[in-house]
């Protein structure tokens, strides 16, 4: 093997990127609008859902109620009604997520001590969603709830004097490395790896499908080379392409989404040199299996691009797929550098945890390299 | 006119059939796409992998723990002694959540001062903890409703020994009912939105490259010198991909309900009739796309940077609600964005043309519009 035919190939390769501004522009400014533009649309983050009222007890103590609701954040009362028609209406015209009905026998209720009941009316069909909003307008009838025990035992109590102000059991929530709960530390992390999955595979296998469909992959095979460098060639001239994307994107989420970077830049830098080589040859050993160009495609996003945006752990919890699934995860790489880049981000931690991905990262490059070499030698002999 | 129309479309589908690889590529990967959608696409909670950590260790924090570990949401799967094992498990993603009860949490409960309990959640992925948060609040609050009813009774009991329990207080529940998705999977809403992904990725894709490999390979010239009009020849090369389309379209809502067990409330028919409408926004950019591409190349890069944001931004897992400002408003010119509402709303909600109007509106506008301009490019550039 010699460096020298190897670099050729890498310039050769680096030329064509570089003379076609369409393609240039292609991996260079489209990672950059795709983490821009999806960073700040992505967020599971639920606030104001628009819920509707309908009150038909019409006291004071039923408009407290609803003061709670009007002064929660999480919630925007869109309008009140006084039948069920005009809630379903809206429930199926997604202008509301949820309704809250308060019964007619409310106030009187509460007023000679017992427990009323508010009828929480919600549209389940996003269930992720309609359970966060449910927590919250659980949360929000429990407090106000509490507060009324509290006057009442205080007017109880009050001739004895012993104010028993606070709850039994009060849960004191803490939430580690992610506090204020922005779905934006996590989108952009895990968007990188995305961004670097399309261009090493997707890309990179199009490429070179591309010399085989016009004929002037025959030419260079020609030549002197050998496979081994070929292979590492033109893998350098993308792998430059990446780590450039790599650069831009880390800068935009450290510097345009204030995502927190709490662990080394130095080992991000080197697990993502890691991840990107093992997608490169991931991407070699795709077109030489392939030869065409759509052919190339449809497999690059089925055996990358997809597994990585959806079985990485990116955005969908891993721990809630079937078992099958689950073990079918252990073999997507992404998975690992996701797992890396939460925690160098977001948790800080260093090789001591990370090292189990790391040395996965490091087995998958190896593999799939030797695989890519191996398939492009039988293509020639 | 219909006679060579119809000879293009024969011509067309004997092409792609006979190949057993482009049969494949035709109707494999949209079933492959809806296995790994239907199965890994799932924001539901449940097992939840959580720590119990009992500083206290009385029988009041045991119960507690019993309360957590009867959840169906939690699991408890370590129970660490000291800070940096918490730390530990947290640093290494082994558990969501850590629940620690502090020394003195019985001594607290019997004085009738307030017990804290901590609930550390590993916050990185903000949905999750979340939806963890809130499960666990509500698990210490029936622990904490059931503390509260037991002191009562015990201090109404000491006021009045051998009165009657009287003097009870006031209190609010919440009756919570689920319409459309009673036991809200998240199945049953992503599901019908991978319909709606994979009708326009192959349509799309199909469209953009057909056209320009025709043109790459130099057979769009010989099919001009033919006495085919251009529009003849755009309609006879479209009909075959709506075609494919519409079969993809069936074969994955077949295997939603037969496989998902997805409801499909609304009507067939209507589900049918909004594909046809929304197929003529996403043939019309896949024609668009292969009148501005030269090679099959950039028909592809091109398509896939289409409709990966129209994809994303269509409310398919991120609500658009949830968006900003800015980018809400341009979701509006997004498709994508009615074509998924009206298939959510008819598996789901069953809603019919009386609430689907304005979607359907909207997208035959889209439609004339985008197909009108790609077929008026692209006739200008046959001439």
């Amino acid at each position: 093997m010699s460096l020298r035919r190897t670099i050729a190939v890498a310039r050769k390769e680096g030329r064509h990127i570089l003379r076609d501004p369409r393609s240039l522009g292609m991996a260079l400014a489209v990672p950059v609008l795709m983490l821009l533009l999806f960073g700040m649309a992505l967020s599971l983050d639920v606030d104001k859902i628009p819920i509707m009222i309908f009150d038909s007890d019409q006291t004071a103590k039923s408009r407290e109620l609803i003061q709670q609701f009007r002064g929660s954040r999480y919630f925007q009362i869109v309008g009140y009604t006084d039948n069920y028609e005009a809630i379903e209406n809206a429930i199926d015209r997604n202008e509301i997520r949820l309704a809250v009905v308060i019964p007619p026998d409310y106030s009187r209720l509460i007023s000679s001590g017992r427990q009323a009941s508010v009828q929480l009316l919600v549209d389940g069909s996003d269930s992720n969603t309609a359970s966060i909003a449910m927590g919250y307008a659980e949360s929000v009838v429990r407090l106000y709830s509490a507060e009324l025990r509290t006057e009442g035992q205080n007017r109880k109590a009050g001739s004895s004097g012993s104010s028993q102000a606070a709850p039994p059991v009060n849960p004191l929530l803490r939430v580690w490395y992610n506090s204020r709960l922005e779905s934006k530390n996590y989108v952009v992390p895990g968007l990188i790896a995305v961004i670097l999955m399309i261009i090493g595979s997707v890309l990179t296998s199009m490429t070179i499908a591309r010399e085989w469909e016009m004929g002037t992959m025959e030419q260079l095979l020609s030549t002197p080379l050998r496979p081994t460098e070929l292979v590492l060639g033109k893998m350098l001239a993308y792998f430059l392409v990446g780590m450039v994307d790599l650069a831009i994107s880390i800068a935009c989420a450290v510097y345009v989404f204030g995502v927190p970077l709490r662990g080394s830049v130095l080992l991000l830098i080197a697990t993502s040199c890691l991840f990107l080589l093992g997608t490169l040859f991931w991407g070699i050993y795709l077109s030489a299996v392939t030869k065409t160009q759509l052919a190339a495609y449809q497999l690059a996003m089925l055996s990358s691009f997809l597994p990585a945006f959806m079985l990485s752990g990116f955005v969908y919890a891993i721990e809630s797929m079937p078992a099958p699934i689950q073990a079918f995860s252990h073999l997507v790489s992404a998975r690992y550098f996701v797992t890396i880049l939460k925690g160098i981000f977001l948790k800080g931690v260093g090789l001591e945890v990370l090292w189990v991905d790391t040395l996965f990262l490091t087995v998958y490059a190896t593999v799939v390299f030797f695989l890519a070499t191996r398939k492009l030698k039988q293509k020639i002999v | 006119m219909w006679e060579r129309i119809w000879e293009i479309v024969r011509k067309e589908v004997l092409q792609s059939m006979r190949e057993n690889k482009t049969r494949l590529t035709l109707f494999l990967p949209p079933l492959i796409q809806l296995v790994i959608f239907g199965y890994a696409v799932n924001l539901d909670l449940e097992h939840t992998r959580i720590a119990w950590m009992d500083m206290d260790r009385t029988p009041q924090s045991r119960e507690l723990g019993s309360a957590f570990a009867a959840s169906r949401y939690f699991e408890v799967v370590a129970t660490p002694d000291s800070e940096q094992q918490v730390q530990e498990l947290m640093d290494r993603g082994r558990v969501q959540a850590v629940i620690r009860v502090l020394p003195g949490f019985a001594r607290d409960i019997q004085r009738g001062e307030t017990a804290a309990v901590q609930i550390l959640v590993e916050g990185t992925n903000s949905n999750t903890a979340s939806l963890v948060s809130n499960y666990a609040n509500l698990v210490v609050a029936g622990f904490a409703a059931q503390v509260g009813a037991d002191q009562q009774r015990l201090k109404i009991m000491a006021r009045a020994p051998d009165g009657p329990v009287s003097g009870s207080l006031p209190s609010v529940t919440t009756q919570s009912r689920v319409w459309f998705n009673p036991e809200m999977r998240s199945r049953n809403y992503f599901i019908p939105g991978t319909v709606v992904n994979i009708l326009m990725s192959v349509t799309l894709m199909l469209t953009a490259l057909g056209l320009v490999r025709e043109k790459e390979i130099g057979t769009m010239e010989q099919l001009m010198v033919t006495p085919i009009r251009p529009v003849e020849l755009m309609i006879g090369k479209m009909v075959p991909f709506a075609m494919v389309g519409l079969v993809d379209l069936i074969l994955v809502t077949t295997g939603a309900v037969l496989l998902f067990e997805v409801p499909l409330r609304g009507s067939l028919p209507l589900l049918l009739v909004s594909s046809l409408l929304f197929l003529m926004s996403s043939l019309g950019v896949g024609l668009f796309i292969s009148t501005v591409s030269q090679t099959q190349q950039q028909a592809m890069i091109s398509s896939f940077f289409f409709s990966m944001p129209a994809f994303m931004l269509s409310g398919f897992t991120f609500p658009i609600e949830n968006m900003p400002a800015a980018i809400q408003a341009l979701s509006y010119l997004n498709p994508v964005r009615y074509f998924m509402e009206i298939v959510r709303g008819i598996f789901l909600k069953g809603s019919g043309v009386s609430a689907l109007w304005p979607q359907m509106l909207v997208l035959g506008v889209y439609g004339v519009a985008i197909l009108g301009l790609s077929a008026w490019r692209f006739h200008k550039r046959l001439d």
